[in-house]
């Protein structure tokens, strides 16, 4: 065994290549083997040079996080980490919350805010949803719009514009408050609560509130006397005063019918007379209908005079 | 010469590719030295702004790499070991890579031996449209009786270098021209095809595509002739490792190309007969102190011959610079005669201008421009190359013409036989025939 070692020992450096041998006064020949060549060629390729440059360490590193990442412990060890670092960062004075302050409601809808935004303070400003808390806030019907932000110096401030009720609504279900939009903003008990509202009713009437509220412009000059409107088959408005006379308005350019009655009424008195209805539906035909005595009264004396008879007598129905 | 004829189609067709992708890297091969240089065409520019337009179209690309490397299996001018001149090639291509920092593929080479010999040929067609086209130029050059070049002789450059339109000679370009009958003069130059044939193999066994191949002393003649020198005529002898070359220019044309087998290895080898000393002191004497004129200062100029044969008295020799200048001096003649015997052979004496331009390596020895006015003719000068784009200061010298032609001559090529459409009616004619006799034959 050992005269095998020996001998190997000995046959080894003679295996070795020896380096060439270089005759004096020459240069060594700087001459690059064929497959350096192809080596450095291959190298200067554009592809492989990426490939080598970027391509492999970034190989490299994604195998090496990869081979990291596999034990469970270094990946529950890396989500506590990244846990304790985002609780640190979110607990910082910068952004705590210590109040919520809102502005532009009354006391009976700050409540309600309060109500909804129920946060424990102080909190952080990353755990406040402030786009869900809108959301809730805008859910409120007397809420037009909302505006929630964090200030510097943590405070939550909610900026509410709230809804103005211009009419009160007589439905099914009760007296609803209703602003110019149409949107209900609240219930009342009775009529006299919100006597300085305009009323109105029918179906259909909360859609059409802006004509609702041009009718109640114009009849201005009778205001005392109006009850209210009601919306008639979901189209048009009878108006409908003291005494349960009533206006029908047309369908369309129910403001310049209106106004005429207005004009007959300044002219004439006519509204003051006994009538049941004016009916304004026609523009080319406005009609009255005459409560029952009225008309016998008007028939008597028009039989008494026997020239012109405006129509022809009608038996009284009882 | 077909398979040459479609080999160079193929080589101008590569070098258009090249230039395409904008680098391509040149090719000397010389018998001293292999140099590399790797140009980077940008396109051409826009006209100067002082009015001065690009000269030669040197203005187009950009020296990005150069390398030279001392050749190795090269002996006059042609490749003598393969593989020895493939490692040269190898390691010039590499190094000037390596500067350049671009991997190049196409490979635009030249070389000096390979016997090359001209013809001078004519040739003339009926110009069948109004005007003369490419078509009509290139029955006029097959028009031409191909002469007798030599077995294994192969055809390198043939390029019209004169057109006549009726009665009109001189014509630098007929196309467009309206005339009856063009006659074009056509300077042939051909070359042994084996030595080609193993120039080809050596790239291609680099991993290099041939783009084009050159005579190196045409491509001389390109980068140190001045324009009014090509214009006028004159010649250039580029003195070389192994081999002289000489062209003769006139109206922008090369006429003319030769090669004498004798160069400065042949002056080498004569200090180290002489002198018995090893080829690279000999080397080294003829570079530092070498000379073709002796003054009296030389005789006391003692230059010290190292050796190391372990001989004291032979290793402490010393030579006199004279003694140095009267053992080149008679090779120095004698290549200079026979340059002179081969210009008048050709009939230099009619041209017009006999300018004679000396450039190459072997014209850096001093004093060699005296000799030679004495021995070609009064009108001598030492040539430089032109300079070039990003070229390094120490490849700007006289022995690196032939690269810097090379690199003028992948700019702007010289149109040649091939560029031009052979007449397709030729083999269509023939084969027609031959399908008549077939018919005649059998029926």
């Amino acid at each position: 065994m050992r005269t095998l070692i020996l001998l190997w020992r000995l046959t080894l450096p003679s295996l070795r290549r020896q380096p060439p041998a270089v005759p004096a006064g020459m240069r060594r020949d700087p001459a690059p083997t064929l497959w350096s060549y192809r080596y450095q060629r291959l190298m200067l390729t554009p592809f492989y040079r990426r490939l080598v440059r970027v391509g492999l360490p970034a190989a490299g590193m994604a195998v090496a996080s990869a081979l990291w990442l596999s034990a469970d412990a270094n990946r529950a060890w890396l989500a506590e980490r990244a846990d304790a670092l985002r609780d640190a960062l979110y607990q910082r004075p910068e952004f705590l919350v210590h109040d919520v302050e809102v502005t532009g409601a009354d006391r009976a809808l700050a409540v309600a805010i309060h109500g909804i935004v129920d946060l424990e303070f102080p909190v952080s400003s990353f755990d406040i949803d402030l786009p869900a808390l809108r959301a809730a806030v805008a859910a409120l019907t007397a809420v037009r719009t909302v505006e929630a932000e964090v200030e510097p110096g943590g405070l939550l401030r909610i900026k509410v514009t709230q809804r103005v009720p211009v009419a009160v609504w007589r439905y099914a279900d009760g007296l609803r408050l209703i602003d110019s939009e149409g949107v209900m903003t609240g219930m009342i008990a009775s009529r006299s609560d919100r006597a300085d509202l305009p009323l109105i009713a029918g179906d259909g009437a909360k859609e059409a509130i802006g004509e609702a509220l041009a009718l109640f412009a114009a009849a201005a000059p009778i205001a005392p006397r109006v009850r209210g409107l009601v919306r008639m088959g979901e189209r048009r408005w009878d108006m409908v005063l003291d005494g349960d006379l009533r206006i029908l308005l047309p369908e369309r350019d129910p403001v310049p019918a209106l106004e005429r009655v207005l004009a007959l009424h300044e002219a004439q008195d006519m509204l003051d007379r006994d009538l049941a209805l004016v009916d304004m539906r026609l523009g080319a035909r406005p009609t009255l209908r005459l409560n029952q005595p009225a008309l016998n009264v008007l028939r008597t004396a028009a039989a008494a005079s026997a020239a012109g008879v405006p129509a022809a007598p009608i038996e009284e129905e009882h | 010469m077909r398979p040459l004829y479609q080999s160079q189609r193929m080589m101008r067709d590569l070098r258009r590719a090249a230039l395409q992708r904008g680098v391509i890297a040149i090719l000397d091969l010389g018998t001293t030295k292999t140099a590399c240089l790797i140009l980077r065409f940008d396109g051409p520019e826009g006209s100067a702004a002082d009015g001065v337009g690009p000269m030669a179209g040197q203005s187009r690309f950009r020296v990005i790499g150069a390398a030279v490397t001392r050749s190795r299996g090269m002996r006059l001018g042609e490749v003598d070991s393969a593989i020895e001149a493939e490692r040269a090639i190898r390691t010039a291509v590499q190094a000037a890579q390596k500067t350049a920092q671009v991997r190049v593929d196409h490979v635009i080479a030249c070389f000096s031996g390979a016997r090359p010999e001209s013809f001078a040929l004519s040739g003339e067609a009926e110009v069948e449209g109004q005007a003369v086209t490419g078509g009509d130029i290139g029955r006029a050059l097959a028009a031409c009786a191909m002469p007798e070049i030599g077995a294994g002789r192969e055809v390198l450059h043939a390029q019209p270098v004169n057109f006549a339109l009726d009665h009109r000679s001189a014509v630098s370009d007929p196309r467009g021209q309206a005339g009856r009958m063009l006659s074009t003069d056509v300077h042939l130059l051909a070359v042994d095809g084996a030595v080609v044939d193993t120039v080809l193999q050596c790239l291609k066994r680099c991993d290099l595509e041939c783009a084009g191949l050159a005579s190196s002393a045409y491509v001389s003649g390109l980068a140190s002739l001045v324009e009014d020198e090509q214009e006028l005529g004159a010649v250039c002898i580029d003195m070389g490792g192994g081999s002289t070359g000489l062209s003769v220019f006139i109206r922008k044309h090369m006429i003319h190309a030769d090669s004498v087998r004798l160069g400065g290895d042949h002056v080498t080898a004569d200090i180290s007969m002489g002198l018995q000393v090893s080829t690279a002191t000999a080397e080294r004497l003829k570079t530092l102190h070498g000379g073709v004129v002796a003054t009296g200062r030389d005789d006391r100029e003692l230059l010290p011959l190292d050796a190391d044969t372990g001989d004291w008295e032979h290793d402490r020799r010393t030579v006199s610079r004279t003694e140095l200048i009267g053992i080149m001096r008679p090779r120095v003649e004698e290549i200079l005669e026979e340059v002179r015997a081969r210009l008048d052979a050709a009939g230099f004496d009619h041209l017009p201008s006999q300018s004679i331009v000396l450039t190459g390596g072997g014209s850096l020895i001093p004093g060699l421009d005296g000799l030679a006015s004495r021995i070609l003719g009064q009108r001598v000068r030492m040539g430089r190359p032109l300079r070039v784009q990003g070229l390094p200061q120490p490849a700007t010298g006289a022995a690196f013409s032939a690269a810097v032609g090379l690199s003028l001559f992948a700019a702007n090529p010289q149109d040649e036989w091939w560029d031009f459409e052979a007449p397709p009616d030729r083999a269509g004619a023939r084969s027609l025939r031959r399908a008549v006799r077939w018919f005649r034959e059998n029926w």
